[in-house]
């Protein structure tokens, strides 16, 4: 398949734009593979791109039971920063962060990654403590992090409120220059085109029905499109583990499906130029390169399958939004939409083997799975096709909860929707 | 979405804070099966479906209900007395 | 007279000028006029640029789906952009700008993105700009070198930054029948619910009642339309049963029969009249909802189909019969439907000529030529436009024939000269409520449309809603769903008679005429056929793709004049039918609702503010506040002159010295009471309680179920079955929710209750070796003697005439007091306590006095119960009772919580006598250039009065074991290193000799 490039842009217009080919293949599926990953989403389909990049391993097929990328890759605030507190988070999403410095070139697919900053905005001397906990510790680990005083914040985001009468001040913030935002569908097209150029088998509208076993091992599924085996069956199916594990035989785990909302403005000239947080509530805005501000907060708070957003939640996250920007307050909301997130018992990802013999396991992403799209899938191929996790996700296990061993970034226990 | 409160009648979302799955069984006190504390702490069953669920009446009776909800739909089945029954028995 | 105000007609008041300004230009207006009918009126055709090529645009629609004509609105600083020029209502010095031109609506500059031509066909950004592999600009930096001037390309109208000055509200509604839209079948169906005694709603995003009837030139009953439903309305507004609620779109339909809607008060006034706010948001939970929300006309699909003057019939028939304006003088059609007709009989009639009506259609019924013929119009069957002419303004048009079933164009193109260009390419209800309530669309071929599903809440359809587009229709339907929706019978009386013209409903399934030029699928966002079409060839091809792809129905239209062209252009290229392409799912709002209104009561005011009952007194001594969480406290009482390190460290050193006091009145406090409250607490507790004498109090930590640390306080026993329980500030909430979980769904059978009195008490802690003289000086009514009130003691008494609880227990370290009234008299024994100290130095000090006491003593507080650290990482563990089980206290020793390496908490003394910061890390081996190897963090700081050092509490990996060695602090944050010892946390008077007195 042709090479991305200004010049084949030029030539293909001059013909008319007739000769694009299709940016993957659509093959039906094959009786069997090496691996299958179960979900077309961004983080199945990284797996299969690095399955057959870094491991060789191109006998893949990836199967979505909808159309490609229909799941949270196209239903985020497109955030991609490594600004966590605890070191088993910021290596990992560090290194997803070196995946995405580079990734466009990687895929020859402009993923947009626009490197703006993301800047947390903290309201009390306690808060901008924690932050500074949490900026030292990046920078122990070589990630980049600032605090910035309130001229410098100022200065950067003109329309914020920063004066001393505002309900919560601003006293300054935590800024890694090197997060920045992406177009979320580019990540998954780029993958898949990536994938599908170096032999792996995208399937659409394939849904899977069941698990085939051996004995306790899983040799392959039952799908909409028939029976397909396979030596390795790796789930990458954020939002809708529980429902894919159920079908496993596992009817427990360390996950609750919750819903997020997400929302857009209409378009609008230039006025944000980073990611923003707001710290007395949950808050993040940025605004896309059509000028839409793109911005969200908590969750729904309570388990949910259905991608649809509660009123009490959109109006809280407005308000958090005019108290950082009163000027704000004529914009309009243009469009509003749900994302299930696998909310964990402490915040952080799974990536491992198993949990049955034949089976590996992605998910649990919460908030952060967007950004974890690179080194989610390049440290899921890497469990895959060494049957070990690799040392970035080696603490992400499904056993650390039990161990004591969690993760918890936010320091919340073991009640997913706080975290 | 709009929870029947068994004491103060139909009340908005907004008043409740969501206590998780009701399904999840608490060892005995003294128990010392950590598998089936951990299971109680961290397992969860997540149905795509009718679930069994707490929620607090926090802004309003202060009360613990167990409401089956719907997780597709959201559409609400029932509510009771998390302690049992529908009157309001248990609390004096 | 204005060039295209027609002499008489519409339903503006003519003889009330308004006067206002588009572009810094004068015009005037109408009362009843919207900003796009009086520049129409004016002869302006240009109204706005489109988003990517920035072409010329007029006005394409009437309503609120207007895609072109987005202007931003002025009030004095406070801009409003992205307004469809529509729904503006004009009012005397209404100030409105055009957007997205440099530098003027006529002359823009971004227009020369039209050269880009087919480069910049869909998706073409993925394809390029990611720049060199090497060099000063591999990486992102050549993408974002590329973007810093799309992004000042993009986006339409400027947002202000000034603070909007304008007050919104919020409503919550409750009634039996919302209905939404006022078309006839709103109308009847309030109409009909309200004669049933139901409590009914009737909402409309138009200034005026009556949907279609405002335009249609109907008659119903024998008068106008128009008038019949003035009466309709009148009638409504009779009823106490029935609110009406014009201007106010129906934005948002949620769970549980929850509606949102955007009600716009006042901004079609120049002010609004004193307490009325700008918007008003309404909640509203209705029993059943009336669905009669009408239909959308769409645009057909043709090269050219953009130009300034090509616009939607229907459009054009409400400008020339509610206005009366019209869009041009030689006027022709372009249809695949018989509802143009009725269009061009209209527009007739208001005095233009029609050149002619070009239907797709080559068998045209015998009634629809009567009405061309009616119209003087020639009616060209079987023909397709394929081009328009013009620049600005349209001047003419191309047609050439046309077979609808095969979609061929045949025979030699002829000119027709026109300065307006009608189009109708079918109907499409409205259904967005419907799907957003969560049910699917159905395809019905015949209407070549998406109608609503079977209800998935409770919602009735009636009208143009259901696919039924004739008024007849509308008005039984109406009447049955109100009926219906009201638990009313059927009724079987007479239903109004509606006068009106012919018409088949169902259109010639023809989206779109291929031929030569950009025919125009989304106009805002300039997506073509040809861009559908390529999405088609690489592969994006389900409907969501083609939507992201190629940002098809992402505009401020949401799609709702491009989404079914754009699926119809689809489905043929796939050789699929369209139900067989989907339709996306439509998600809230339905129209864009600006973020005030959303915000409501709480733009401007996001949280309650907590004051202690002591606040006041604070402002008037000179204390400097922080907030901490809601509340607000005292950081400092600093005098003149004093930095907050110098004035924490006399209030400090004064406290250790004579005597301090601090307002403690945040502290959580839960009255725990009944038969089994002693049980309670040694379950909710690491440490017994039901050994606790009454009359005592003891300091006591919670645990989270998961075994780490939660909470701690002291508790204490008022009485057999009677506890008082503290919290810290921030768990307050928190801790209280612990308790009633556990009481109410694990533990029923415990006869115990808890209730918050955080708030009844006011709390005052005295502390220093003067604490206990000052309170003898104070206190009658008992004791205060070390016999009488020993450690851990509580005594009741009265100071200045209240009565007060007193409890001897110490977090400064000293020997020390809590002081408890009820909140009405916090002030009162408060200030009697400074009288009666100020002759022993009594200093009133501050949370920053308070936290240097605190890490003196090496108390732990919420920076070290993080929720991560177990009570051993904070040396609790003597708390841990071994003869019961409590809360947390089988999971407490799982391999994780009992590690070695664990961050455990330590003391730090800053070795080169300067400020340490919290945040900062501590590191084995120094280096400022590459910090690396972290061993933990700073959690709390102070210069420290009591050793004369600068000193933190710190979690350290392994740190008991550290003790008495050095290390190094590391904030490269913050560019400060240097050398410490790390040491026990408990810095001062470690056997506690002082406050044991």
């Amino acid at each position: 398949m042709a090479e991305y490039s200004a010049f084949s842009l030029l030539k293909n217009a001059l013909t008319g734009n007739k000769d694009w080919k299709p940016a993957w293949r659509k093959p039906d599926p094959k009786a069997s593979y090496d691996v299958i990953v179960i979900g077309g989403g961004g983080h199945g389909l990284s797996t299969a791109y690095y399955l057959a990049k870094e491991h060789g391993i191109t006998n893949v097929a990836v199967l979505e039971k909808g159309w490609l990328g229909s799941g949270n890759v196209g239903r985020n605030t497109t955030a991609v920063r490594s600004n966590y507190l605890l070191p088993q988070n910021t290596r990992f999403y560090e290194h997803s962060m070196k995946l995405w410095e580079n990734l466009s070139h990687d895929l020859n697919y402009n993923v947009m990654f626009s490197q703006r900053g993301c800047l947390n905005l903290a309201h009390t001397p306690g808060q901008l403590d924690d932050y500074a906990r949490r900026g030292n510790a990046m920078r122990h680990l070589g990630v980049d992090a600032d605090l910035m005083s309130v001229d410098q914040i100022k200065r950067l985001v003109p329309a914020l409120d920063i004066s001393g009468s505002a309900r919560f001040p601003i006293l300054g913030g935590l800024m890694q220059r090197r997060a920045g935002s992406a177009r979320h569908d580019a990540v998954a097209w780029g993958y898949a085109r990536g994938a599908d150029r170096r032999g792996v088998d995208i399937i659409e509208n394939c849904e899977v029905t069941g698990f085939l076993r051996d004995g306790g091992r899983i040799t392959g599924v039952s799908t909409t499109r028939g029976e397909i085996r396979a030596k390795k069956v790796a789930l990458a199916v954020a939002g809708s583990t529980g429902r894919v594990m159920q079908l496993a035989g596992i009817s427990h785990m360390p996950i609750e499906s919750h819903v997020l909302q997400a929302f857009v403005s209409e378009s609008l000239k230039p006025i944000i130029d980073t990611i923003l947080t707001f710290g007395m509530g949950h808050f993040y805005i940025s605004q896309s390169d059509k000028g839409g501000l793109v911005y969200g907060g908590d969750l729904d708070g309570y388990n949910s399958y259905a991608q649809r957003g509660s009123l009490p939640i959109v109006d809280e996250v407005m308000s958090e939004m005019l108290a950082l920007f009163p000027g704000l307050a004529r914009v309009r909301m243009l469009r509003s939409w749900g994302g299930l997130c696998d909310m964990t018992m402490d915040g952080s990802p799974i990536i491992t083997t198993g949990p049955l013999p034949g089976m590996y396991l992605n998910c649990g992403w919460c908030y952060g799975g967007f950004k974890a799209t690179p080194a989610s899938g390049w440290c899921f191929a890497h469990t895959i096709a060494k049957d070990e996790p690799h040392e970035f996700n080696a603490p992400f296990t499904l056993d650390r909860f039990y161990r004591g061993l969690v993760i918890d970034d936010k320091g919340q226990g073991a009640t997913p929707r706080l975290h | 979405m709009l929870i029947t409160c068994p004491y103060c009648g139909p009340r908005d979302v907004i008043e409740f804070t969501y206590q998780g799955d009701g399904n999840r069984e608490r060892p005995q006190p003294a128990s010392q099966n950590l598998d089936a504390w951990n299971a109680y702490v961290y397992d969860r069953l997540n149905p795509a479906g009718d679930h069994n669920e707490i929620w607090q009446h926090s802004g309003g009776c202060r009360a613990h209900l167990r409401v089956v909800r719907n997780t597709l739909t959201h559409e609400i089945r029932s509510t009771t007395f998390a302690r049992g029954g529908h009157k309001a028995e248990g609390r004096s | 007279m204005s060039p295209r105000r027609a002499e008489t007609g519409g339903r503006i008041d003519r003889l009330r000028t308004i006067r206002f300004t588009f572009d810094g230009a004068p015009y005037t207006g109408h009362a009843g006029d919207t900003l796009a009918s009086a520049l129409l009126a004016n002869g302006v055709t240009l109204f706005g640029r489109s988003f990517k090529y920035h072409r010329p645009r007029g006005l394409l629609a009437a309503g609120v789906e207007e895609p072109n004509a987005l202007v931003t609105v002025l009030r004095g600083e406070v801009r409003e952009p992205n307004i469809a020029a529509t729904m503006v209502e004009i009012y005397d010095g209404l100030v409105a700008d055009s957007q997205n031109r440099t530098p003027s609506l006529a002359w823009d500059i971004g227009a020369m993105n039209q050269l880009g031509g087919k480069i910049l066909s869909a998706g073409f950004y993925y394809k390029t700009f990611m720049g060199p592999v090497i060099g000063p600009l591999k990486g992102t930096r050549f993408w974002m070198f590329c973007e810093h001037f799309i992004r000042r390309a993009a986006g339409l109208g400027k947002a202000g930054t000034a603070p909007d000055p304008a007050r919104y509200e919020r409503m919550n509604a409750f009634c039996d029948v919302l209905v939404v839209g006022s078309g006839p079948a709103g109308l009847m169906a309030a109409k009909a619910a309200a004669d049933q005694g139901a409590r009914v709603i009737l909402a409309d995003l138009e200034a005026n009642f009556g949907g279609s009837a405002n335009w249609s030139g109907e008659t119903i009953d024998g008068m106008p339309a128009a008038d019949w439903t003035q009466r309709m309305v009148g009638q409504l507004e009779g009823n106490d049963n029935v609110r009406l609620l014009p201007r106010t779109t129906v934005w948002g339909y949620y769970d549980g029969n929850t509606l949102a809607a955007l009600e716009r008060v006042t901004d079609h006034k120049e002010a609004p009249a004193k307490g009325e706010p700008r918007q008003r948001y309404w909640a509203i939970r209705a029993g059943t909802v009336v669905l009669a929300t009408g239909s959308f006309e769409r645009p057909l699909v043709f090269p050219g189909n953009d130009r300034p003057g090509v616009m939607l019939a229907h459009a054009a028939e409400r400008y020339v019969n509610e206005y009366g304006v019209l869009p041009g003088q030689r006027i022709a059609l372009f249809t695949n439907n018989d509802s143009a007709y009725r269009s061009a009989f209209a527009l007739k009639k208001a005095g233009a000529a029609i050149v002619a009506i070009v239907d797709v259609r080559s068998d045209v019924s015998n009634e629809m030529r009567r009405l061309a013929s009616e119209a003087e119009a020639e009616l060209l069957a079987g023909h397709a436009v394929v081009a328009t002419e013009g620049g600005k303004a349209l001047t003419g048009l191309k047609v050439q024939r046309f077979d609808a079933r095969s979609g061929a164009l045949s025979g030699d193109e002829r000119s027709i000269h026109a300065d307006s260009l009608l189009m109708s390419g079918g109907w499409s209800p409205t259904i967005h409520l419907a799907s957003q309530a969560g049910a699917k669309a159905e395809w019905d071929p015949a209407r070549q449309a998406f109608l609503p599903p079977k209800p998935t809440q409770r919602w009735i359809g009636a009208g143009a809603f259901t696919g039924s587009f004739s008024t007849a229709e509308a008005i039984a339907e109406g009447r049955a769903a109100g009926l219906q929706a009201a638990g009313g019978t059927a009724s079987s009386a007479p239903l109004p008679i509606v006068e009106a013209a012919p018409g088949d409903p169902d259109p010639a399934p023809v989206f779109e005429i291929k031929a030569k030029g950009k025919s125009f699928v989304d106009f805002q966002h300039d997506v073509t056929a040809e861009d559908v079409r390529l999405a088609h060839r690489e592969g994006f091809v389900s409907v969501e793709h083609l939507k992201r792809y190629t940002t098809l129905g992402m505009a401020t239209d949401q799609g709702k004049n491009s989404n079914l062209p754009g699926l119809a252009i689809m489905a043929e290229a796939l050789g699929k039918s369209i139900p067989e392409v989907g339709t996306t799912r439509f998600r809230p709002p339905y129209t864009a609702v600006s973020i005030g209104s959303l915000a409501a009561e709480r733009f401007g005011d996001l949280k309650p503010e907590r004051l202690t009952p002591m606040h006041d007194w604070h402002i008037a001594n000179g204390a400097t506040m922080y907030s901490a969480g809601l509340w607000y406290r005292p950081m400092i009482y600093g005098l003149a002159g004093e930095t907050v390190e110098q004035a924490y460290v006399r209030e400090a050193k004064a406290t250790r010295e004579s005597a301090g006091i601090v307002d403690v009145s945040t502290l959580g406090k839960i009255a725990v009471q009944g038969l089994d409250a002693a049980e309670f607490l040694d379950r909710v507790y690491t440490n017994m309680f039901s050994t606790l004498a009454v009359g005592k109090a003891r300091y006591g930590l919670m645990l989270r179920e998961d075994g780490l640390a939660f909470d701690d306080g002291t508790t204490w026993r008022l009485g057999d079955q009677e506890f008082l329980m503290t919290t810290t500030t921030a768990n307050a909430g928190k801790v209280m929710q612990h308790l009633e979980y556990f009481l109410d769904v694990i533990w029923p059978e415990l006869k115990v209750t808890v209730t918050s009195v955080t708030d009844e008490w006011a709390g005052a802690a005295i502390g220093g070796p003067k604490a206990r003289a000052i309170l003898a000086a104070c206190v009658t009514g008992t004791a205060v003697d070390n016999a009488t009130l020993p450690f851990m003691g509580i005594v009741h008494g009265q100071i200045a005439g209240v009565p007060v609880m007193i409890c001897r227990l110490s977090f400064s370290g000293e020997m020390a007091f809590e002081v408890y009234s009820g909140a009405g008299y916090g002030t009162r024994v408060w200030e009697a306590l400074i009288e009666a100290g100020t002759p022993f130095g009594l200093v009133t000090y501050g949370l920053e006095a308070l936290g240097t006491m605190r890490i003196e003593k090496g108390h732990v507080t919420g920076a070290e119960i993080d929720g991560r650290t177990t009570a051993r990482d904070l040396h609790l563990d003597w708390m841990l009772s071994k003869k019961k089980p409590f809360i947390g206290s089988a999971m407490m020793d799982r391999e994780g919580l009992v590690a070695n390496d664990r961050l455990q908490l330590v003391g730090l003394i800053a070795l080169d006598n300067r400020p340490l910061n919290g945040g900062g890390h501590v590191v084995e081996k120094l280096d400022e250039a590459n910090p690396h190897d972290s061993l933990g963090h700073i959690t709390a700081c102070c210069y420290s009065p009591a050793l004369g050092k600068y000193i933190a509490l710190a979690l350290v990996e392994g740190g008991k074991a550290r003790h008495g060695t050095r290390a190094f602090v590391s904030d490269p944050l913050r560019n400060r290193f240097g050398p410490i010892e790390i040491v026990s946390n408990h810095f001062y008077d470690p056997d506690g000799s002082r406050m044991h007195g």
